[in-house]
């Protein structure tokens, strides 16, 4: 009896051992950084697309929060627009909804920003996503990746981005760049090497929207 | 290390090969004995090895082949004897159910038959009474005298006798029209006899067929007593029939579960959650959707149990017919409310498609959804909610072949294992014997190798033997 018992209650730890598996390590978590500094005030609507595209792939109990990036953006005021669905797919649709109309009016009335604090955004992302707790971050830039730093603002220090990837999205070429493309290489190799010595655990550039926008999200 | 090191003298080669070869040669020579013997006690040992676990594999599986075929019997026997059973609960319902209204039936036919037999002698055809007048005439026709008299006599005889007639005739007419009614009312007493004996016939027929059945199960059941190996090849064989075709069976009904599962994995992400994870790859919902499709099954083979379509659980069948009846409702109440649930599901599943469905359009444009012709949109949605309802009902019958199959494994695996035990038994032999004469190759082959100093060995005993046998033969030459 006592055996049966035993082997009873083995069973049970086993059960609640595997029940008390942390549900977060399986989401995801996506913070969108929108330059709105420039020309890219005008591509805010592709912006809204690529939104879009991460409600309508993100799954209940994931996380979106996308963030403009100002002339400081080390600041909660910079987020448009942040959810974490519910786990119920119905109450996840009604929030991602929702989104969408938050999105939309961003996208109606976007004003430029005088300069570009990219670095600023990053670590505002990198905050939230680590309090997500999500198993997979993600931070999505969608910029020139041409950091542009308001006087006073102090962003040369070593930044922490330990397992979050980092996609750079719509990447364009300056006028600069053209006559020069070792500008945009060198740019492009700063940023990664950057954010790897950071920690990121992932470096990506995606400039094709209409073919690659699965490469935005880890699909392990 | 670089074999350069081996060499004695590097620079010249050849020679420091021959002085290693001439010295592995000579270890080698003089290592012979012990090798020969090492070769040959390694070579033992594994075949011995290899003949003891041949030897035991071959005797398990005969001690396991007799025992399968004792079971096998038994299983037979218990299967035969509920055949037989059966026959004879079929026979003795046939027996009370038509021969218990024999007695009335009988009486029936006795009364037909007696009223046949009155009316049959009712309808006798009766002779006429022999004409007395005709002796009368006789006696007057002898008179010799009397002139006109005897002529008037007989005129006023034949008068007589012509009315008499006349009267007899219709009278003998009117008792052949009652004659020929009596026959007519016979007519559906003959029927109705008729008809008792075509039933008495029919039943009798079903008895017959019966009996006849009864004598097959006997003949089975006697070739199983007297373990006949037809008998238990053909119960073999048939435990691999039931377990093949239990096992198809099974299959459609494990496509009709993962069917069950597809409808209602993404609503149950509803009640439990979309984003909670047992394991690293196993969703709450997924288990919860399976959860839910197995307790259907288990609800099927309850109810399937209980009303002994099935005897998986012997305490269920030993369970008196009241416990058990309330147990038959219980199980179909669960199964009932599983079904309306699985049902209520597979709407939500619908539902919850919709909205995604929407949502996706709403994000992809910003134009105004198209409208849908309310009757398509139901047909699925209706389909799903009837096959929710219907399938976990259905996926109750899959006791049925669950059971063929569990009692057909013993079989089949019995059997199976017999095989493998016999063909690895079969290998440890050839090993066996291969390691016996593998002894063998190898001495010959450790001799190849020091074959030049065995030459050498050869050719001083030939010299050692020679000398002496040369002396002796020079000794009787010297003396002469």
């Amino acid at each position: 009896m006592k055996k049966r018992l035993a082997a009873a209650l083995a069973v049970a730890a086993m059960l609640s051992t595997a029940g008390c598996g942390d549900s977060r390590a399986h989401t995801q978590a996506v913070y969108m950084l929108v330059d709105t500094s420039g020309t890219y005030a005008k591509q805010v609507n592709k912006a809204a697309k690529i939104v879009s595209y991460l409600l309508a792939t993100l799954n209940p109990g994931d996380s979106l929060a996308v963030a403009k990036v100002a002339s400081r953006s080390f600041t909660e005021k910079d987020i448009v627009a942040k959810a974490t669905f519910d786990d119920r797919p119905s109450r996840a649709t009604l929030q991602k909804r929702a989104f969408k109309a938050k999105i939309d009016a961003f996208a109606r009335h976007t004003e430029g920003s005088a300069h570009t604090d990219i670095t600023g955004g990053l670590l505002q992302g990198a905050e939230y996503l680590n309090e997500t707790h999500a198993g997979i971050k993600t931070i999505v830039i969608f910029s020139d990746m041409e950091e542009d730093l308001d006087r006073g603002a102090v962003r040369d220090f070593p930044i922490k981005l330990t397992g979050i990837r980092v996609v750079a999205l719509n990447v364009t070429k300056l006028g600069t760049d053209n006559a020069d493309p070792r500008r945009y290489l060198n740019r492009l190799a700063h940023w990664e090497a950057r954010v790897r010595k950071a920690g990121a655990s992932d470096w990506v550039v995606i400039n094709d929207l209409d073919d690659h926008l699965d490469r935005i999200l880890d699909s392990r | 290390m670089n074999w350069h090191s081996l060499l004695f003298w590097p620079h010249n080669l050849p020679l420091s090969l021959l002085v290693l070869f001439l010295l592995a040669t000579t270890f080698l020579y003089a290592a012979r004995a012990q090798m020969h013997g090492v070769i040959q006690a390694v070579c033992h040992l594994v075949a011995s090895s290899m003949r003891v676990a041949s030897h035991w594999l071959f005797g398990s599986a005969n001690a396991l082949r007799e025992r399968n075929r004792t079971v096998l019997l038994a299983q037979g026997q218990s299967e035969a004897a509920e055949h037989i059973e059966r026959e004879f609960e079929r026979i003795a319902s046939t027996v009370r159910r038509d021969l218990q209204e024999y007695p009335a039936l009988q009486r029936k036919l006795m009364e037909d038959i007696t009223r046949i037999e009155d009316d049959y002698q009712r309808c006798g055809e009766v002779p006429p009474p022999p004409p007395e007048w005709v002796r009368a005439l006789e006696s007057v026709a002898q008179i010799q005298s009397g002139g006109d008299i005897p002529r008037k006599l007989l005129e006023d005889v034949h008068k007589s006798v012509q009315k008499i007639h006349d009267k007899t005739v219709t009278e003998y007419r009117h008792s052949c029209e009652g004659r020929h009614k009596i026959l007519k009312a016979m007519m559906p007493t003959w029927r109705s006899v008729s008809k008792a004996m075509e039933e008495v016939d029919k039943k009798m027929i079903s008895l017959d067929t019966n009996s006849k059945k009864i004598d097959d199960h006997m003949e089975k059941y006697q070739a199983m007593r007297a373990r006949d190996v037809k008998a238990e090849h053909a119960l073999t064989i048939s435990g691999f029939v039931q377990f093949v075709i239990a096992g198809l069976v099974m299959l459609i009904a494990l496509g009709g579960a993962f069917i069950n599962f597809k409808l209602i994995a993404l609503p149950m992400s509803e009640m439990v959650g979309a984003s909670d994870y047992l394991t690293n790859s196993l969703k709450t919902s997924d288990v919860a959707a399976l959860v839910i499709i197995l307790m259907e099954a288990s609800m099927g083979l309850f109810l399937l149990e209980s009303l002994r379509v099935t005897s998986l659980f012997p305490r269920i069948a030993s369970m008196d017919d009241g416990m058990r009846r309330k147990l038959m409702l219980a199980a179909l109440i669960f199964l009932i409310i599983l079904a309306c649930i699985e049902s209520s599901l597979a709407l939500m599943r619908d539902m919850l498609v919709a909205d995604k469905q929407a949502l996706l359009h709403d994000l992809s444009s910003s134009a105004a959804p198209a409208q849908e012709s309310g009757l398509l949109s139901h047909i699925p949605m209706a389909g799903q909610m009837i096959m929710g309802f219907v399938l976990p009902f259905a996926l109750a019958f899959v006791a049925i072949p669950l059971e063929s199959a569990v009692h057909a494994a013993r079989t089949v695996l019995g059997a199976l294992l017999v095989q493998v035990m016999r063909a690895l038994a079969f290998v440890c032999r050839f090993v066996g014997v291969a390691f016996r004469r593998l002894s063998r190759v190898l001495q010959m082959a450790y001799d190849v190798l020091i074959v030049i100093p065995l030459l050498i060995e050869r050719i001083v005993s030939g010299v050692g033997v020679a000398l002496p046998a040369r002396a002796g033969a020079q000794k009787p030459g010297s003396a002469s």
